[in-house]
């Protein structure tokens, strides 16, 4: 700690607070924090409006939490984590629903319809190439507005 | 007496939308130019009454009357003044009313800066906003009255949610609407154009400058809303892919492919029908984002108000607009014609992919908003959408935009090669895959995640830069400064929009990949140090608002024997509701925020303190900024302010010859 003596004076502290100690991280066990917080970023706080299980500082998150410590301390990883936590609330505790028979539209909607999409697109421009044949090489003062046009173009 | 006047005032508004909706309609139809020219005193007269009666509810609020049942629920008589003020549209009813203003203060903006336009056209176009207006002055009046009273009146006010309690929620919701509503006035042109038959470059170019403004408000409005969740709510989130959050997003989403589609129907009369579709598509998910956030049918940060018999009447007036005007285009549409002719590579082509890929964006996340709420009311249980899935569905989906991003502005309209492409892009592909190979690797840590966003921005960077060097080196007039000048004011508009993506895609990938967090337990006197950051908890003191009760950490942060801020996060105790409020101390900078909040004693003297150190996380609003000032730079482009003769007719000349291949 590089912090200049006078300073702490001026703060005004007792001496005893004045002999810096390094901040102890909340957790007992920071790895297991770590992992307990990559875990929680997509496990909802069932009680909170919308915020995930990982940043809620409610007292129901925080007995969650402490479950999901015990599991980690009997040995099981993540999706044992997660199946445990399913089976006693529901899929409503995870951010990522799973893929199963009532969320495939969900899963399969938004790639269903870019591959319409771009089919439409393909079809459309080939038609229109097609149908509608770009236009001979235009005469010479055709050319010059065209030019003039481009070069006011966004 | 003032909250009647204000009341009264409603319903004057309610008759006059009425009369501005039906007469220059119909005149419009007859072609009776006394009828059509009521509609721009309508919208004058709207604007006077809806601002009277706002002006009674912000009294109402300042002057703690709380007689009043709106202010009595949503004020508090310690509130300081301006969040009484702003108090006035913290509420369900109260932000109705703003919409309202909004409306009538677009509408009368058209009225006002229309004088070129065909008589019909604004009489079609201000009626359209009328009936929008009836809407919501009934929907106030019938389900959601501001002036409704509260007799004998409350000795005090309940106060105003302590999270609203904050600078960005005074501006915020104005912002935001002004966006929402203002894609109205695109709504109504396109309605416009579509009754009168005349859908045409014309329409484009009037309809353009519009857009734009509301997207640019729309932007900023995000951008405000996501700075405030950031400081405000404590856990140093900018999106968290909240229902409500994306309820805004989703009109931005439209409105960015209509401002993309609206460029490519002015220049070169193509994609109209579909630049119909948009602007509807526009206006109704602003509508939705309404619907969502005031029904209650979400349960989220945002949804104050839960009141069924509201939610059935907006669900009903959706219906009415969405299902009225996409009538109106299946009907009229067809008729629309295809416009100008493209090849298979040209910038028409980029930007109708880009579209495509936009809407289906689009689709995506309204999909993923009201998936639980569809698989709830089928009773086939309770289902959580959350970031997880919006990351892994809407960020491949939007790779591609920007990649098509940097190329649409360097093809030609009408036929470019895909070979002339490659040739002018190379040298950009080149340095935006140098540059994310080597950044990440100087930031400390490469990853394929941010290495493929950095090749994003830097590929979006490279293609401008190009584009500009391009516009600037080579040309008609001689001279670098001749050129300078000659590039239009939206062409610069869309190289800082752009750019604007960019600088926001980058603050994105590396506030994601390189922001610490950290969980302590300190007392007064313990440190920790982040990189090269010391924190040192100095002491905790009690403090004390006009209406809560606060513990002030005074945190300093030293870089090596520099001083670099002393940040004073802060926990509040709200003396009307008990709610405890995290306000988060932050030391921006451009390369990165210093962030402390406060969590919750623990034992005697030591509390919980949670440190974040976040790497370039103004870059995120800082390139939404940039987007907006691209915006208000192409409005100011001076084709649009050519008068009406001019106008009409560079605009046919624009579109006629090629158009008719």
């Amino acid at each position: 700690m590089k912090m200049p003596y006078f300073l702490l004076l001026l703060v005004g502290l007792p001496l005893g607070a004045a002999i810096a100690e390094v901040a102890t991280p909340l957790a007992a066990d920071p790895v297991m924090e770590e992992r307990l917080k990559a875990l929680g970023q997509d496990l909802r706080c069932l009680v909170c409006q919308n915020q995930s299980l990982a940043d809620s500082n409610a007292p129901l998150a925080e007995d969650l939490r402490q479950v999901i410590r015990e599991q980690f301390r009997l040995g099981k990883n993540d999706d044992q984590v997660r199946g445990f936590l399913v089976e006693r609330y529901g899929d409503f505790v995870l951010y990522k629903p799973p893929l199963k028979g009532s969320t495939l539209p969900l899963w399969l909607g938004p790639f269903a319809l870019l591959a319409l999409g771009l089919g439409v697109l393909v079809v459309l421009l080939r038609k229109r190439g097609h149908k509608q044949p770009l236009a001979p090489t235009p005469d010479a003062k055709a050319q010059e507005r065209a030019r003039k046009l481009l070069d006011q173009d966004p | 007496m003032i909250p009647e006047l204000g009341h009264f005032a409603l319903i004057l508004a309610l008759l006059l939308a009425l009369v501005q909706a039906v007469f220059p309609m119909y005149g419009a139809a007859r072609g009776d130019a006394t009828l059509m020219s009521l509609a721009r005193p309508a919208a004058y007269g709207s604007l006077v009454l809806i601002a009277s009666a706002f002006l009674a509810q912000a009294y109402a609020f300042a002057s703690n009357d709380f007689s009043v049942l709106n202010v009595a629920s949503h004020s508090n008589s310690k509130l300081p003044l301006e969040y009484r003020l702003a108090a006035t549209w913290g509420s369900h009813e109260g932000s109705l009313l703003l919409w309202t203003l909004m409306l009538s203060g677009w509408m009368a903006a058209v009225a006002r800066f229309s004088r070129h336009l065909p008589l019909a056209m604004v009489a079609r176009v201000l009626s359209v906003m009328g009936m929008v207006a009836i809407g919501f002055l009934l929907f106030m009046l019938v389900t959601s009255n501001p002036f409704e009273r509260l007799l004998p009146a409350a000795p005090e006010g309940r106060d105003l949610n302590p999270l609203l309690q904050d600078p960005g929620m005074v501006f915020h919701p104005p912002m935001l609407y002004m966006g929402y509503v203002g894609f109205s006035v695109a709504f109504a042109f396109a309605l416009a154009a579509l009754l009168g038959g005349r859908l045409d470059a014309t329409w484009a170019r009037w309809s353009r400058p519009w857009t734009t403004l509301a997207w640019c408000f729309l932007t900023a409005g995000i951008a405000l809303g996501s700075v405030w969740a950031y400081y405000e709510l404590g856990w140093g989130g900018w999106w968290f892919w909240d229902p409500v959050e994306n309820a805004s997003f989703m009109p931005w989403l439209a409105g960015t492919a209509l401002i993309h589609s609206l460029a490519v129907t002015e220049k070169r009369g193509a994609f109209r029908s579909w630049t119909v579709l948009l602007a509807i598509i526009a206006f109704s998910l602003s509508l939705l984002g309404t619907f969502l956030v005031r029904s209650g049918v979400l349960t989220s940060v945002h949804a104050f108000a839960t009141d069924p018999a509201r939610g059935v009447f907006i669900l009903a007036f959706l219906a009415v607009v969405i299902g009225g005007s996409l009538a109106l285009y299946a009907s009229r549409a067809g008729a629309v014609g295809l416009g100008g002719s493209f090849a298979p590579v040209s910038r028409e082509a980029l930007l109708l992919g880009n579209n495509v890929l936009l809407v289906v964006a689009l689709a995506a996340v309204l999909l993923g908003t009201l998936y639980p709420l569809f698989i709830d009311a089928l009773g086939l249980g309770k289902l959580s959408v959350g970031p997880p899935y919006f990351e892994a569905v809407f960020y491949p989906l939007m790779a591609p935009v920007i990649f098509l991003m940097g190329l649409g502005p360097m093809a030609r309209w009408k036929q470019s090669s895909a070979l002339e492409l490659w040739r002018q892009t190379r040298l950009s592909l080149g340095v935006a895959v140098f540059g994310a190979m080597v950044v990440p690797w100087l930031m400390g840590r490469w990853s394929p995640l941010v290495a493929s966003g950095l090749l994003l921005a830097f590929w979006v960077i490279a293609t401008s830069l190009s584009g500009l060097f391009d516009r600037l080196a080579r040309g008609a007039p001689s001279g670098f400064l001749g050129r300078l000048k000659q590039q239009p004011l939206s062409w610069w508009g869309m190289q800082l929009g752009h750019m604007g993506v960019a600088v926001f895609i980058i603050g994105v990938a590396l506030v994601k990949a390189y922001e610490v967090e950290k969980d302590l337990r300190m007392a007064p006197g313990d440190t920790t140090s982040i990189g090269a950051y010391q924190f040192r908890l100095v002491d905790l003191r009690e403090g004390r608002g006009p209406n809560f009760k606060s513990v002030i950490g005074r945190m300093e942060v030293w870089e090596g024997e520099r001083l670099q801020a002393v940040l004073r996060p802060e926990k509040r105790n709200y003396d009307s509701s008990g709610m405890p409020m995290t306000e988060a101390a932050i030391q921006r900078s451009l390369s990165r925020d210093l962030y402390v909040s406060l969590g919750d004693p623990i034992g005697e003297h030591a509390w919980g303190v949670r440190i974040y150190v976040k790497p370039f996380v103004n870059w995120i609003w800082g390139g939404c900024v940039i987007m907006a000032l691209g915006g208000l730079l192409a409005i100011f482009d001076r084709r649009y302010r050519l008068r009406a003769k001019a106008a009409n007719a560079a605009a046919t000349t624009t579109i006629a010859p090629e158009a008719r291949v």
